[in-house]
């Protein structure tokens, strides 16, 4: 059996030399002072693998397109097993590979590794790093909720401040005037698109590089009996990729990724905030203001990126040994401390959002204290059926968002184009259009500009009988002349405490003919319908002294 | 190999190396299974159900002539993935004799072409491939592999109510 195997193995090598290139590869000679220090390339790469992977799968229940990719995303979170796994993964791995990667970076640059003839290592690596950030940047799109329009909003106008190719750039990422459909095929086309192949040449091309100048030796090293990278350093890499896997994995499966409410470029009290790793920059930005803006958008952030391109060009002195590179451990140390300093300044500025939301508790807290025209808006609630979508209090799902909770920042006039025309107000939105006339409509915002999650209950709980009597009132107008809970005119008589001054019979006689009950009364004759007539004086009986 | 033997020579060494491979292995293997199987898991296992499947309306009863099958159409909503779709789909609605009510599913058992009722014959006849059934559903020749896929049904007064498809049990002869 053995035999064969060798045989096989030697016929494929003779046809296509892989078994050789992977023993080169394997038995390549590092330097005997290699070790733990050199496992952070491998690690990045690896985890770029687990992106590829995770990113792939999400990719296959994943419609790219707005408003159909926050479902979609909402569907492998809630309907997919694993799905919520598979999301954790990318998610937290995104932050994890900046992690690694700037730790890679660290120490190469510690090590001072990037020197002569590593120069071009050095640089292929930094782009690299800067095809992270684009991955990280075109990613926080992709859900569609409220973070990542927010975020991104924030990113493009960034991008549209930089001198010259300001315009430009915004223009290409499709965020000229405004954040939509445009952009966000942009961003999908160039993190699914574009960077994977991109990523894949570069780290081709740095592995390549890395490998023909070797690793670098420490001082004192370069004529020592080399080692060989198989099988030794290959189980040190493992051993920290198999550490970061499990620290990604619990990460994963213990922190649950929220999925914020559908994108909604109206809410004017969201607070953008852009992912952990952006905060500092975030921060920077607001130390710069008015014309200056550019400075801290644009400017610094642009000669940071230049003067890690061009360190082997800044310091081209020969290797020494890592204990004696003060000037760069200072320069490392004093980097960490600002990068810290300014990202717990912006965390410390986040507004918490439970403070900021001002909830009207003086509501109604019962169906009975609602106007009548409210009372409707309960019934046209029932009759178009919000509540598949939405969750009011303890009911409902939660499609779209919860409505005790709307009435804090959207006005009547907001709710009721939404209601005509929603996807115009939020791109995206699966909400159909509710076809009602204008009053009605107004009628269906007053009722849930009164909804919040105290009352939510017992103004759902409004029977029947009450919703479709206030139906018969505001279509007969009887606000006109009558009042209802201090709403209405005073024309006629006011209708609350009926029921303690007329009977039953009274009132339903006097709706046929008003006149033959009260001589002289104004009040024209009405021809309701059985039922109408019940529902409308069952209502007004039941509505409180 | 050979290079590296000629390094290995003593026993320890061979030792430290075994060690490391396997290490190696057994590390990418827990790793490879760790995505692996949720990956496998994520891909097939179907999507948690979450809704009953409602009941619908489709007819009056009374104006069904006994032993004569008709096609009724009606709306339903389906979940396809993320989406809700509301579509059109139809049921064949025998009634017996005994006013007993069957409605079978539109598409042939065969490959899903949609049959039709052959009135002088007294049959169903599937036109890709001429898969005849009876006017209970069952197979009476051609490809079918099954009798007739039937709707749930429920009666209210003289409407007909529609629930689920359920899929018939495949019968070999």
């Amino acid at each position: 059996m053995r035999r064969r195997i060798r045989f096989f193995n030697d016929w494929v090598d003779h046809r296509t030399g892989i078994q050789t290139a992977v023993r080169n590869f394997l038995y390549e000679e590092i330097p005997a002072s290699s070790g733990w220090r050199q496992v952070f390339g491998s690690v990045a790469m690896f985890l770029f693998m687990v992106q590829a992977f995770t990113g792939i799968l999400l990719a296959f229940n994943y419609a790219p397109t707005p408003g159909d990719a926050y479902n979609s995303l909402r569907y492998i979170l809630t309907e997919l097993t694993c799905g919520r796994l598979m999301r954790g993964l990318h998610h937290w791995g995104a932050s994890m590979i900046i992690v690694v990667v700037v730790l890679h970076m660290v120490q190469v640059f510690l090590y001072g590794a990037y020197k002569k003839p590593r120069e071009a290592t050095w640089m292929v690596g930094v782009v690299l790093f800067l095809v992270t950030l684009a991955y990280a940047l075109t990613g926080y799109l992709l859900p569609w909720d409220n973070r990542a329009y927010w975020g991104t909003v924030v990113a493009t106008k960034i991008a549209g401040q930089a001198p010259v190719v300001g315009p430009y750039l915004s223009r290409l990422l499709g965020g000229e005037g405004s954040v939509g459909v445009v952009t966000f095929a942009r961003f999908y086309g160039l993190h699914v698109l574009l960077l994977p192949p991109a990523t894949i040449f570069l780290v081709i091309l740095h592995v390549f590089l890395v490998r023909k100048h070797g690793v670098a030796p420490i001082p004192g090293d370069e004529l020592a009996p080399k080692k060989q990278f198989y099988p030794a350093q290959v189980f040190k890499d493992t051993v920290a990729i198999f550490i970061a896997f499990a620290v990604l994995f619990a990460l994963a499966v213990a922190v649950r990724v929220p999925l914020e409410q559908l994108a909604d470029p109206t809410d004017t009290s969201y607070v953008p905030r852009p992912e952990w790793y952006f905060l500092f920059l975030f921060q920077t930005l607001k130390m710069f203001d008015g014309p200056l803006e550019v400075v801290g958008s644009v400017v610094l952030p642009g000669l940071a990126v230049l003067a890690l391109i061009l360190v082997p060009f800044i310091d081209r002195g020969q290797m020494v040994k890592v204990t004696r590179r003060t000037a760069a451990l200072a320069f490392v140390l004093l980097a960490a401390v600002g990068w810290g300093g300014l990202t717990l300044a912006a965390v410390k500025s986040t507004p918490k959002e439970a403070a900021a939301v001002e909830v009207d508790y003086s509501a109604p807290t019962d169906w009975m204290q609602l106007s009548p025209e409210e009372m409707a808006g309960v019934a046209y609630f029932r009759q178009e059926n919000c509540i598949s979508c939405h969750v009011v209090g303890e009911h409902g799902t939660a499609v779209g968002p919860d409505l005790t909770k709307t009435a804090i920042h959207k006005d009547a006039a907001w709710m009721i184009e939404h209601f005509k025309r929603p996807s115009a107000i939020r791109p995206g939105t699966s909400m159909p259009a509710i076809q009602l006339s204008d009053p009605q409509l107004n009628s269906l915002a007053a009722f849930l500009l009164k909804l919040n999650d105290r009352n939510a209950t017992a103004l759902e709980n409004a029977p029947e009988f009450a919703t479709q009597g206030a139906l018969v009132y505001q279509a007969n107008h009887c606000g006109s002349c009558h009042m209802v809970n201090g709403i209405g005119m005073r024309v006629g008589p006011p209708l609350n405490g009926l029921s303690k001054r007329e009977s039953r019979s009274w009132v339903e006689d006097h709706f046929a003919d008003p006149k033959k009950l009260v001589p002289g009364s104004i009040m024209p004759p009405y021809k309701l319908s059985p039922r109408d007539l019940e529902n409308l004086t069952t209502y007004l009986f039941a509505l409180p002294d | 190999m050979e290079n590296v033997q000629a390094h290995s020579t003593t026993n320890g060494d061979t030792t430290r190396r075994n060690f490391f491979v396997g290490a190696i292995y057994g590390m990418m293997g827990a790793i490879s299974a760790a995505l692996g199987v949720p990956a496998l898991i994520y891909l097939l296992f179907p999507p948690k159900a979450k809704k009953e499947s409602e009941w619908i309306e489709i007819g009056d009863i009374a104006r069904i002539a006994p032993n004569s099958p008709v096609e009724l159409t009606f709306r339903r909503t389906r979940t396809d993935g993320w989406k809700v779709i509301s579509e059109k789909s139809t049921a064949w609605v025998v009634k017996s004799a005994d006013n007993r009510i069957t409605a079978f599913g539109p598409q042939c058992t065969h490959l899903g072409c949609a049959y039709h009722w052959e009135e002088g014959k007294n049959e169903f006849l599937c036109p890709c491939h001429s898969s005849l059934f009876g006017i209970d559903g069952r197979v009476i020749s051609g490809p079918a592999p099954r009798p007739l896929d039937r709707y749930q049904t429920r009666i209210e007064g003289n409407k007909l109510m529609v629930g689920k498809l359920n899929v018939s049990a495949e019968r070999k002869s």
